[in-house]
């Protein structure tokens, strides 16, 4: 604990201990303090027990959590510190909302979608008794809107939330936490699942806001560009325990304890080699691109995609090409006229936002998605638009790697059974040289080969995304197709499943077409980048060429949000 | 919305048509010749042929089914042929005493099983909790009569026999002219679908309690009546109404065994003698209005799910 | 396929909880007195099912005659086998029909869809009890009716579930993923579809056991059903409910035996629903994070 300032501190946890009923420990003690007008980033991956830390501020523990020992305080202006735990039910529901604010994770599920923005926003202040009159409390909601950014028009304020967009939802949340000014506001991962705009959009107003009224806010998240971009200081969770506590500079710059340094280097960077390296060196080992055993996220992406041409495609012929893709649901243009070409041994990262039409691009070339115009060429031979008039020869060539290893593989399924599966179906290879293959595929992924007949619930999300690396390299492709493959696992997990891919690649010569939300990991998975906006690719080139001297708007924006370390 | 009603009302209307065909086709499945199988072996040829022409046999198939049908959407249900008299008329006051009965059941199992699965999701995991699901857990798996005639033990013969265990009314007289005997028929139906309603109520209030916004409105400091008045309890009422309405249709079947065991003058009755009488034209009539209740009544809880739900309701502004 | 796995199946952590011993329990009972009592009736009470053996309503013996003086205990042990093999073949009518009209329409989508499933709402305008005396009504109280007759009425009920299961599992990923390894369909739909729905229809198969020998018992008992001279459960209750109350045993007996069976059946269903419901949530708490951290 480093934290050693001598300001009075509006929240302050001490020793927080939660069980579950079953007496599995969730949090082992916990400590925090954060003061006025300070934002405290409380770090930590799923699992780590952040959310129960940042619910018990309110009091509030979730169904099948008992509190066992600890205590969290709340000071308001110049009055003593209130126990929140202590505190009765009544006490405590008047500090709800009024002193204490919560904002969630999912606006979409935290709104009430049958009621009105603005009467879910004038409900707290009704409860509280802020304002003396209707109208008073309705000048408020204006007020708060405004503040926060959205129209404080009588209209927007009749709208029900399922008629805003994700980022404005947040925002709403924002406001309702803030109608009372609140003491303390707890932000639990309130920007996961908007686009890097709107991300940062919601940011600043949350700083902006904290400053203002002096809030103390605490910053759930396990997001550490956005602790480095927000928050004053950072508290590391780990398995229940605080790990590291102190300033966002020291933390992330010097982390001290071994996870903080593990999940810093596993961040990837804009710039591919981690720009912590520099101002801290031997903190942690990140390598180049030339040396060959990168550890976790270290950047493999070769200058000019120059690999081992073990394929016998010459270099010339694309191994995928994609020309003048179109595809419409009725009058929605979901993709306008795409063209982009992937040669073997390279990897091209798609980069897009929600709604930019990259998943439906996927699923063209895997066959999977609706009818298009424009052509998909294997090798040079065009593709059919479905999977069903493609030869198991062409279905072998191209494989996918889904985005959510929960959901990709059979629940019913053992690891090899799964893996064996594009085998069967594919190849006319023999039980025996089938086993073979899938042994060999899952120590190439570098899978622990007792989990082989184990089902899926069994394993971990990163285990489990290995297997179905396997599952998709198990056919040896020509094109390996990757959708947001990163995205549902945590950080730490991410670079090592980035870092596989890389030395697959290298080492097999595959051709690679990496779909993401995440610029961030260009330098580290990609050799040349093409950013699709809505529908259109609107720039492309080498990655070096795209990151640093971006041609068009949109890239420039997205790289200017883009929070960095 | 009113769009999406419509499209609702339409799909009933042409669910009714397809019931009104299947009720008619299953006549043809009468074995050999019809009116011989009514009227027995010892029938003279003169009252079969007598019967196929009074029952329109002699028509060609389609014929018959658009004189049947012209015929209902009129209100003419043919001609019984047991008791040789318009179908309209045997029915006419069989349908009040039964509807007493569905109402009756109806109106009681709702509000108590609403109140006793809110109640019972309230406090999960309690012993309140845990004595209501085994309750009705038990008394779900009872079909009709078991309960019926358990309860004409216990309340009727042997321990307290303070209600009738059969209709005392005279013919003629309406049925609830002396209510007493409503008691017991009206208690077996209501014990068989309440406990469905508890559990559905019980399992969708639970989801709703665990829901984001319940907790939301928790953290917001709302009074507990609050969050679970104006955040719990409305999202709830769309998937129970639809569950509400099955339990009803239900009732509507359970009606003719309870009206069978209590001696009840109601359709259900009329329907099991129409059965066993071969009263073709009783039988189509019965099945035909009791199909017809349940399109009503589902058609009726689907309007209030639309109605419920903001998001398809909003689409009237569109 | 060896598929080793510390995984328990369903039905084995069904069978652990507290409500699947007792139901069990219940169910082997009133199934044992069943498929036993036909043979073991007899030779304990020395009366056949039809025979004379005392006065109409005549106390004695274990619980006297019936009105028409036959032995009632002789009767209640042979009541059961009937019901039972008339519920247990409904009961897989619907199931198979309703599984497999169910996941096609599921998985197809679309025309097919929309055609199966408002044919079945035809079917759902009618309460089961109804349609099957419809049924009757036309074509008499055969057994095979009756079988038929319950199994077609569970068919929409079932699909309705099993249609809903394959919907939800039908778009993910591992599903998409056969599609891509040019699985046919009927394949997917065996490989990959019903293993991952055998939760919500083992729920059904119990469900719809437990109704079957309610309506069976129901026709009978309405004098519709199984019929005389033939012993069965629900015929004996209509037989002996005028003397209620000076023979009891011809109702009471029967009455009890159907009652058991149905909720011993019940609680195991119950118990089969509570260990899907909680294998679902297992595999929805990964995406759903620290939902319980």
């Amino acid at each position: 604990m480093t934290a050693t300032t001598t300001v009075t501190h509006t929240l302050v946890a001490r020793n927080l201990r939660v069980d579950t009923v079953t007496g599995q420990p969730v949090l082992k003690g916990v400590s925090y303090e954060i003061a006025p007008g300070e934002v405290l980033a409380l770090v930590g991956e799923s699992g780590s027990g952040k959310t129960t830390a940042g619910l018990a501020a309110l009091g509030h523990f979730r169904r099948g959590l008992v509190h066992t020992g600890g205590d969290v305080s709340v000071q308001s202006g110049d009055a003593a510190p209130v126990s929140v735990l202590d505190a009765g039910e009544r006490e405590r529901r008047a500090l709800r909302g009024s002193t204490v604010a919560y904002i969630p994770q999912d606006p979409a599920a935290s709104l009430n979608p049958a009621l009105r923005i603005g009467r879910q926003i004038d409900e707290v202040l009704e409860t509280h008794g802020y304002g003396a009159s209707a109208a008073e409390r309705s000048a408020r909601v204006g007020e708060v809107l405004a503040e926060v950014g959205l129209p404080d028009d009588e209209a927007y304020r009749r709208r029900y939330p399922h008629e805003l967009s994700g980022g404005q939802q947040q925002r709403v949340g924002i406001a309702m936490a803030f109608a009372c000014r609140p003491s303390v506001v707890v932000l639990d991962e309130p920007t996961t699942g908007l686009d890097v705009t709107t991300q940062t959009l919601v940011l600043r107003t949350v700083a902006a806001l904290t400053t203002e009224h002096d809030t103390a806010a605490l910053y759930i998240t396990h997001d550490l560009a956005v602790v480095a971009t927000i928050a004053h200081r950072v508290a590391v969770l780990r398995r229940g325990e605080v790990v590291e506590c102190g300033s966002a500079e020291e933390v992330l710059r010097a982390p001290s304890h071994a996870y903080t340094r593990e999940l810093v280097t596993a961040v990837p960077h804009l710039d591919g080699t981690g720009v912590t390296a520099a101002s801290a060196p031997g903190t942690h080992a990140v390598a180049s691109a030339s040396d060959g055993d990168a550890p976790a996220a270290g950047a493999c992406a070769g200058a000019g995609g120059s690999t081992p041409a073990s394929s016998g495609i010459p270099e010339h012929t694309p191994a995928l090409s994609v020309s003048g893709l179109s595809v419409s649901y009725g009058d929605h243009r979901v993709l306008r006229d795409v063209s982009l070409d992937v040669r073997a041994g390279e990897c091209l990262m798609l980069l897009g936002e929600s709604g930019s039409g990259k998943t439906t691009l996927s699923q063209c070339v895997a066959g999977l998605g609706e009818p298009h115009t424009g052509t998909v060429s294997l090798a040079g031979a065009p593709l059919a638009a479905s999977t069903q008039r493609r030869t198991a020869e062409q279905l072998r060539s191209v494989q996918y790697v889904f985005q959510s290893p929960y959901s990709s593989l059979n629940p019913r399924k053992t690891i090899a059974q799964s893996v064996e599966l594009p085998l069967r179906t594919l190849t006319d290879l023999d039980v025996t040289a089938r086993r073979a293959r899938v042994a060999e595929t899952l120590e190439r992924v570098r899978l622990d080969p007792a989990l082989a007949q184990r089902l899926p619930d069994e394993l971990s999300g990163g285990q489990r995304q290995r297997a179905a690396i396997a599952r998709a390299l198990v056919t040896t492709p020509e094109v390996l197709l990757c959708d947001e493959v990163t995205s549902a696992l945590d950080v730490s997990v991410q670079a090592t499943i980035v870092d596989l891919l890389c030395e697959l690649r290298r080492d097999l010569g595959t051709a690679m077409l990496f779909v993401t939300h995440n610029i961030a990991l260009a330098r580290h998975v990609a050799d040349r980048i093409a950013v699709l906006r809505g529908g259109e690719v609107v720039e492309s080139g080498t990655v070096d060429e795209v990151l640093d001297s971006p041609s068009h708007e949109y890239t420039r924006e997205l790289l200017a949000n883009t929070p960095r370390m | 919305m009113f769009r999406l009603i419509l499209r609702r009302l339409a799909v009933s209307v042409a669910v009714l048509w397809l019931v009104s065909l299947l009720v008619f086709v299953a006549t043809l499945l009468l074995p050999g010749d019809p009116a011989r199988a009514i009227l027995g072996q010892q029938a003279t040829p003169e009252r079969i042929a007598a019967l196929n022409e009074q029952l329109g046999l002699d028509a060609p198939v389609w014929q018959r089914y658009l004189d049947w049908l012209g015929g209902v959407l009129t209100g003419d249900l043919g001609t019984s042929a047991a008791s040789q008299g318009p179908v309209t008329e045997l029915l006419g006051g069989r349908i009040g005493a039964s509807l007493v009965l569905l109402v009756g059941a109806a109106v009681i199992s709702t509000a108590g099983g609403l109140a006793l699965g809110t109640w019972s999701a309230l406090r999960r995991g309690r012993a309140v909790d845990h004595t209501v699901s085994g309750i009705s857990l038990v008394v779900a798996a009872l079909p009709e009569f078991v309960i019926g005639v358990a309860l004409i033990v216990v309340l009727s013969t042997t321990v307290l026999p303070v209600f009738p265990s059969v209709t005392l009314a005279p013919p003629g007289e309406p049925v609830w002219s002396q209510p007493i005997q409503l008691v017991l028929p009206i208690l077996t139906l209501t014990l068989v679908v309440t406990p469905y309603i508890t559990r559905m109520m019980r399992a969708t209030m639970s989801e709703v309690l665990d829901s984001g916004y319940v907790e939301m409105a928790r953290l917001k400091g709302l009074p507990e009546r609050v969050v679970i008045t104006r955040h719990a309890v409305p999202h709830a009422i769309g998937p129970v109404a639809q569950v509400i309405a099955i339990q009803l249709a239900w009732l509507a079947g359970g009606v003719v065994v309870v009206e069978f065991l209590f001696r009840y003058p109601g359709i259900g009755q009329a329907l099991i003698d129409a059965v066993n009488n071969r009263d073709v034209a009783v039988v189509q009539a019965i099945t035909l209005l009791i199909a017809g209740v349940y399109i009503v009544v589902n058609l009726i809880a689907d309007i209030v799910g639309i109605m419920t739900n903001p998001k398809l309701r909003a689409e009237v502004s569109r | 396929m060896t598929a080793t796995t510390t995984q328990p199946t369903l039905l084995r952590r069904a069978l652990a909880l507290p409500q699947a011993k007792i139901g069990l329990a219940l169910t082997t009972v009133v199934v044992g007195v069943a498929v036993l009592g036909p043979w073991v009736g007899p030779w304990l009470t020395g009366h056949d099912t039809t025979g004379f053996a005392g006065k109409p309503f005549q106390s004695g013996g274990i619980a006297g005659t019936d009105g028409l003086g036959r032995d009632v205990f002789t009767r209640f042990l042979s009541g059961g086998l009937t019901l039972l093999i008339y519920a247990v073949l409904a009961t897989a009518l619907g199931l198979v029909l309703g599984a497999a009209l169910g996941m096609f329409a599921g998985y197809s989508g679309g025309r097919l869809d929309s055609l199966i499933m408002r044919g079945s709402d035809v079917l759902l305008s009618f309460p089961q009890l109804v349609f099957a005396l419809l049924a009757i009504a036309m074509i008499g109280p055969e057994g095979w009716l009756l079988v038929l007759v319950i199994g077609i009425t569970h068919a929409p009920r079932v699909a309705r579930v099993a249609r809903q299961s394959t919907v939800a599992v039908k778009d993910a990923d591992f599903i998409r993923a056969a599609r891509m390894y040019a699985m046919p369909r009927r394949r997917i739909l065996l490989r990959e579809v019903l293993p991952n729905i055998t939760g919500p229809l083992m729920v059904e198969l119990g469900l719809r056991l437990t109704y079957s020998i309610g309506y069976v018992a129901s026709l009978s008992f309405l004098g519709l059903g199984i019929q005389p001279p033939t012993a069965d459960w629900g015929l004996m209750i209509n037989e002996n409910r005028i003397a209620l109350v000076v023979e009891p045993w011809g109702v009471v007996l029967p009455v009890l035996a159907i009652a058991v069976l149905t909720v011993g059946t019940n609680l195991i269903t119950d118990s089969l629903a509570s260990a899907a419901a909680r294998t679902s949530n297992a595999g929805t708490s990964h995406s759903a994070k620290e939902a319980s951290a």
